[in-house]
This record gives C-alpha cells, sequence and structure tokens, in this order.
C-alpha cells in the first residue's frame, strides 16, 4: 500500500513506484541490489504489467526480492530460479515472467539450469546480478571473483591454478541460440542506471514477441563482501570489474554481435 | 481435441499411469529419461501434443522438480516421474514443494540400489518415501500400487489428494509394475475438474499479490509454519489412511506386504492354506499415513506378524511400531531387484509356525 506524503504544498518530483512495497529493504547501504529492484519495478509501472508478470527470487541476498516487489513471485531453491521460471512460464505462456539471480546463484550451482533454460529460448528475462562474490553468505568466493580477489574463501587472493577462472557465463550465453537480447550493464551511477532501465524495457517488450531469452547481467557491488565503503566500490567497479566484464550490448536482435 | 470416453485396454504400468495422468487433467509434465520408467515421459510426449496440457523433457530431476515446483505454483496440475537415483537428485525440491503447501504428483518406479544399482524392481525407496527424503519435517502423502489398474486409479486418488491438502503426493510403484501388461480400465475424461487456486501466482490482477516461498527467518514464524504442516498431516493421518485385508478373521499369522510382493503374499496365503496354516494378508495402500491402527488392533489377536518386502526391511521397522511389542514382528526380503516368491513365503511361514507360540 502506497503512504500518503503529506507534502504542504509543495511539488512532488519524485515517488517510488507503487509496484514496490512499502517493506524497509534489508540490503546493506550503498548496495546494487536495492536500484537494481527499484528500475526493474519502475519498468513494470511504466509498462502497466504489474497484474500480468510473475518474478522468480533467487537464493541469495535478494532472497526476499519478493518482500519488496509489488507483484505474485515466487522464491526458488539455490541455483533453480530458471527452472522455477519456466515451469511458470510454461504454463502461463502469456504472462511476463522474470528470474532475478546472483551470480553464485546463476553461475555455480545453477548454471546448468541457466545454459538449458536459454537453449531452449524460454521467453523470459534472466536478470543476473554479478557482484562477484557470495554476499548472503558472508563474502565466498563466487564463479565470477576477479583473479587475485580476497573473498573469505581465497583470503591469499584467487588464484588460476587452484581456483580457476573467473567465468564470463553472459559470453556463453550469448552463443547460444536460444538467447534473443543478451546485454551487461551496471547500476552504480544515474547515466548507467538510465541505461539499465532502457534494456528492461527492452527485454520486456522483445518477451511479447516470444522469440526467445532475454539475459541482462548487471555488474554490480557488495560493499559488506568486498569488505569496502560503498564510494570506494564504484572505484573498484571500473577500474577492476569493466575491464574484465566490459559493459554493452552482446546480442541484440537483428545484429548479432557473434 | 475430443475428450477419451471410459475403455478396457491393455497396457504396461507406465503407459496406463501416463494415460492415467492425461485424463486426469494434466495441465503439465516435466521429466528426465531414467529406466525403469522412461515409458511415462515418452507415452506422454506423443499422447500430448495431439491431446492437451504441455510435456517438457528437462534437463535433469533437479530442474524437473523446480519446474513442478514453479507450474504448481502457477496454479497447474503438475507431475513428474522418475525412478530411485532421479528422486533422490529431487529430494531438495520436493522439500521446497512440501514446504512452500504446493501440490503436485511424483511417481517413483523404484529400482534396486544402492547407487545406481539395477533396473530391476525394488522397494528400497520405502524409507526415503514415507519419512520425508529431503530435508526437514515434512511427509508425502504416499500411494503404492499393486497393479496395472491401479498404476492408473491411483493417479486420480494422488491429484485429488494432493489438492485437497496442498501437498505432494507420491506413487511409490516399482520397475515390474511399470513394465508388465495387464488389463485396464480407464474412466472418462473430465471427471476430476480442476480450478485454479486462489493462492497462486498468476499475476495480481483484482487482488494482492501472492507469493510463494518456503524462507521464514524468524525461528518463532518457522515454529507456526512447522506446527501447521504437522497438524495437516495430522488429519491427513485421520482420514486418507487405505488398506486391504484378506482372511484376517481366523488368521494365527498375518503378513504384511505392500506393492507387488502383496500379490505375491496372496499366493503364499492360499498356498498355507491348503495347509491348513491360519494365514492372512494386510496391505498397506496408503504408505504415509501408515495404516498403524488396523495392524495395532490384529496384533492384540494374532501370533505372529511376516513382513515381505523387496529390501533389507523398511517397512518392518513401521509395523514393529504398530505392534508395539504385543506380537513378534518377522521379516524376509529379497533385495537387488530379486523378487520373493510364494515358495519362499511359505517356508518361512512354517519355520514362523514351528517355533513354540510366545506366552504373554
Ligand atoms: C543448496 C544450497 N547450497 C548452499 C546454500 C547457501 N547459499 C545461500 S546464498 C549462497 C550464495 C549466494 O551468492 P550469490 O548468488 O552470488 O548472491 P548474492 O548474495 O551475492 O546476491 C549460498 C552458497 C543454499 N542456500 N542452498
Ligand atoms: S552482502 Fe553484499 S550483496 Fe548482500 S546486501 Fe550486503 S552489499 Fe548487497
Ligand atoms: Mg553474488
Amino acid at each position: 500500500m502506497q503512504q500518503e506524503i503529506l507534502l504542504d504544498g509543495m511539488e512532488c518530483v519524485y515517488q517510488k513506484p507503487a509496484t514496490l512495497t512499502d517493506d524497509y529493504l534489508h540490503y546493506c547501504p550503498g548496495c546494487g541490489h536495492a536500484v537494481a529492484h527499484k528500475i526493474l519495478m519502475e519498468v513494470v509501472q511504466e509498462m502497466d504489467i504489474q497484474e500480468d508478470i510473475v518474478g522468480v527470487a533467487p537464493v541469495g541476498c535478494s532472497v526476499f526480492a519478493y518482500n519488496y516487489m509489488n507483484i505474485d513471485m515466487q522464491e526458488a531453491a539455490h541455483g533453480r530460479a530458471s527452472a522455477v521460471a519456466t515451469g511458470i512460464k510454461r504454463v502461463l505462456p502469456e504472462k511476463y515472467v522474470f528470474s532475478y539471480q546472483g551470480d553464485g546463484d546463476l553461475a555455480a550451482i545453477g548454471t546448468a539450469e541457466t545454459i538449458h533454460t536459454v537453449n531452449r529460448g524460454e521467453n523470459i528475462l534472466i536478470v543476473f546480478i554479478n557482484n562477484g562474490i557470495y554476499g548472503m553468505t558472508g563474502g565466498q568466493m563466487a564463479p565470477t571473483s576477479l583473479l587475485g580477489q580476497k573473498t573469505s574463501t581465497s583470503p591469499y587472493g584467487r588464484d588460476v591454478e587452484h581456483n580457476g577462472y573467473p567465468l564470463k557465463i553472459t559470453d556463453l550465453v550469448a552463443q547460444l541460440p536460444g538467447a534473443y537480447y543478451v546485454t551487461r550493464q551496471a547500476v552504480h551511477t544515474p547515466n548507467t542506471v538510465r541505461k539499465f532501465k532502457k534494456a528492461v524495457k527492452n527485454a520486456f517488450e522483445y518477451q511479447k514477441l516470444k522469440k526467445g531469452t532475454c539475459f541482462i547481467e548487471v555488474v554490480s557491488n557488495c560493499p559488506s563482501g568486498w569488505k569496502i565503503t560503498p564510494k570506494e566500490t564504484i572505484q573498484y567497479l571500473e577500474e577492476k570489474m569493466f575491464p574484465f566484464y566490459p559493459l554493452g550490448d552482446l546480442k541484440v536482435p537483428g545484429q548479432s554481435k557473434n | 481435441m475430443p475428450t477419451q470416453k471410459s475403455e478396457i485396454r491393455l497396457m504396461k504400468g507406465n503407459e496406463a499411469l501416463a494415460e492415467a495422468a492425461i485424463r486426469a487433467g494434466l495441465d503439465a509434465y516435466f521429466g528426465y529419461p531414467i529406466t525403469p520408467q522412461s515409458e511415462v515421459l515418452e507415452y506422454l510426449t506423443e499422447q500430448i501434443p495431439k491431446r492437451h496440457g504441455l510435456v517438457l523433457q528437462a534437463e535433469s530431476e533437479v530442474a524437473s522438480i523446480n519446474m513442478v515446483y514453479g507450474a504448481a505454483g502457477a496454479g497447474a496440475r503438475v507431475m513428474t516421474s522418475s525412478s530411485s537415483p532421479g528422486i533422490s537428485l529431487m529430494q531438495e525440491g520436493i522439500s521446497y514443494i512440501a514446504a512452500a503447501e504446493l501440490p503436485c504428483l511424483i511417481v517413483n518406479v523404484v529400482r534396486g540400489g544402492p547407487g545406481l544399482g539395477t533396473i530391476q524392481p525394488s522397494q528400497g525407496d520405502y524409507f526415503q518415501a514415507t519419512k520425508g527424503g529431503g530435508h526437514g519435517d515434512y511427509r508425502l502423502i504416499v500411494l503404492a500400487p499393486a497393479s496395472v489398474q491401479e498404476m492408473c486409479d491411483f493417479v486420480f486418488d494422488a491429484f485429488k489428494l494432493a489438492e485437497k491438502y496442498r501437498t505432494p503426493a507420491m506413487i511409490l510403484s516399482d520397475g515390474a509394475l511399470g513394465q508388465m501388461m495387464e488389463k485396464v480400465e480407464f474412466p472418462e475424461e473430465g471427471s476430476l475438474p480442476h480450478q485454479v487456486p486462489t493462492w497462486a501466482t498468476t499475476g495480481k490482477k483484482g487482488r494482492e499479490r501472492n507469493f510463494i516461498t518456503s524462507l521464514h527467518i524468524e525461528p518463532e514464524k518457522m515454529e507456526m509454519i512447522n506446527l501447521h504442516l504437522q497438524e495437516k498431516y495430522k488429519e491427513i493421518e485421520k482420514n486418507e489412511v487405505r488398506y486391504e485385508t484378506f482372511n484376517i478373521d481366523d488368521a494365527e499369522i498375518v503378513l504384511v506386504a505392500f506393492g507387488l510382493p502383496a500379490r505375491i503374499c496372496q499366493k503364499a496365503m492360499e498356498l498355507a492354506r491348503d495347509k491348513g496354516i491360519k494365514v492372512g494378508l494386510v496391505r498397506p495402500i496408503t504408505l504415509f499415513p501408515f495404516p498403524k491402527k488396523i495392524l495395532s488392533d490384529i496384533s492384540k489377536k494374532v501370533n505372529n506378524f511376516l513382513v515381505i518386502e523387496l529390501n533389507a526391511g523398511q517397512m518392518v521397522e513401521d509395523v514393529m511400531l504398530a505392534a508395539n511389542g504385543r506380537c513378534p514382528v518377522h521379516f524376509k526380503g529379497r533385495m537387488g531387484g530379486m523378487i520373493i516368491q510364494p515358495e519362499d513365503i511359505l517356508e518361512e511361514i512354517e519355520k514362523i509356525v514351528e517355533q513354540p507360540i510366545m506366552q504373554e
């Protein structure tokens, strides 16, 4: 329920969308999850699809997404969000369906489901929040953690000989014929937020066409897991994350980049 | 598509189960091939495009059960089937489904284990099916067919019960029942109407949002959820126990067996009675809820129970609990895909009868 705001004669210049509930977010200050939630729900409001959409929350920091997104939602087992979304979409083909997943969820334990969901070309949107770490469980190494990155389970830095390489699963996904739209975005500046919002809008527009899976990676942050301040995460994103995970479209309808 | 009239056919157990599912108004099936139940997926992929519903071969049993979760949560009548190793892989998902209170049907055409085991029939998954299987305190409603006809009938019963109690139901079959052919009479299509439940996530049109979850961080809330689930299982135990008895009234020794061995026991019972030994038989049909009361009642008047299973002795523990020390509970089983013969059971009966009767 939207709270009534007493403006006392002032002009209202900003309101959170009615597609977000009034629950207090549990995210750490400066966490990208909160921004990604808000933008997703802004698009749902602007496209007027609140009554026609079902979302799937993962196991990860965004496990409680259903507390904040004022839409029908299901909470999936760790890694299985895209399989759950498949089940929903197959029995409700006219509804908009999306999964929202972290990097551990989507690119480690759920890799098989991710690849096969996209390979079947399920007409869903997968939002992939890549913060290079397991946020929820306290900052362990993720499949996407950068080489040299110190985490609670790579205390001397991620070592390629021991741990292998960071997984660019979005590049893999873009190779699959079932993928219709694949893009890598961010939410740490007003400009990247605008671009992410456009990508979400595109994805839901494409979902109507039933041409395949739309996949949006958000290269995001985790101040608590990275053990730096929210402000410092911006620098880390730009200096470390984006060079390895460059922002931009990987696959666009009509002009395949592969 | 034309709806199917009631009819009699000669069919394999697995195919009969699949045909029954279509007639029961199945909306969606998700599964992965494994012997000895692949005919279910094969039959559905052949029939469903010509009839109604949806069938999808998933990339694994893990994916299948989570697709079942999603579709059940979206209000569909949904099922999966597999055999032992595949059902083991599904356990986390089944626990989530039970916790989130979603109705669905899971079929286990059991094969011999442990490990990759054998594709031959077994009842080695009794514990897994009846005691929870996955993590946490939950139960499945478990139906154990003993004929191809019941492979058909129990599909309807399982959907009815699952939807009535918002809980997953399992048909615990075995490789022999899945593969053998018998006459089966199918009911007319459309006898089991289905409405999309009000709690389903179908898009929040004209109502508050619905969400499906099994996460309750506060221990007080989690305990409430657990208490609620246990209440529900008690209701199920009160209302839904099913079993069959044969020759109980004058019996001195009572066989207890479910599924295929119950039929073998019938033959053994006849052989024993021909020899003048008063043998009866109890066949539990629901393994959860377990027919405790009838077994408890019988334990007060018979000299012996003999439990026959195709495993190392699993249901026998539940029979012992029901007998509660009032009469001896014996066990005879075969494992690894071997099927016990009536003569083996007769021999066991004779051994027991020759022993001096225990005094109170
Ligand atoms: C089967 C299973 N294994 C492990 C866990 C523990 N676990 C919960 S969240 C998580 C990792 C989450 O990391 P990520 O997906 O990157 O999400 P983030 O918290 O970073 O947003 C793990 C390992 C679990 N809940 N279930
Ligand atoms: S632990 Fe990391 S990902 Fe989780 S809420 Fe905090 S900052 Fe965000
Ligand atoms: Mg993460």
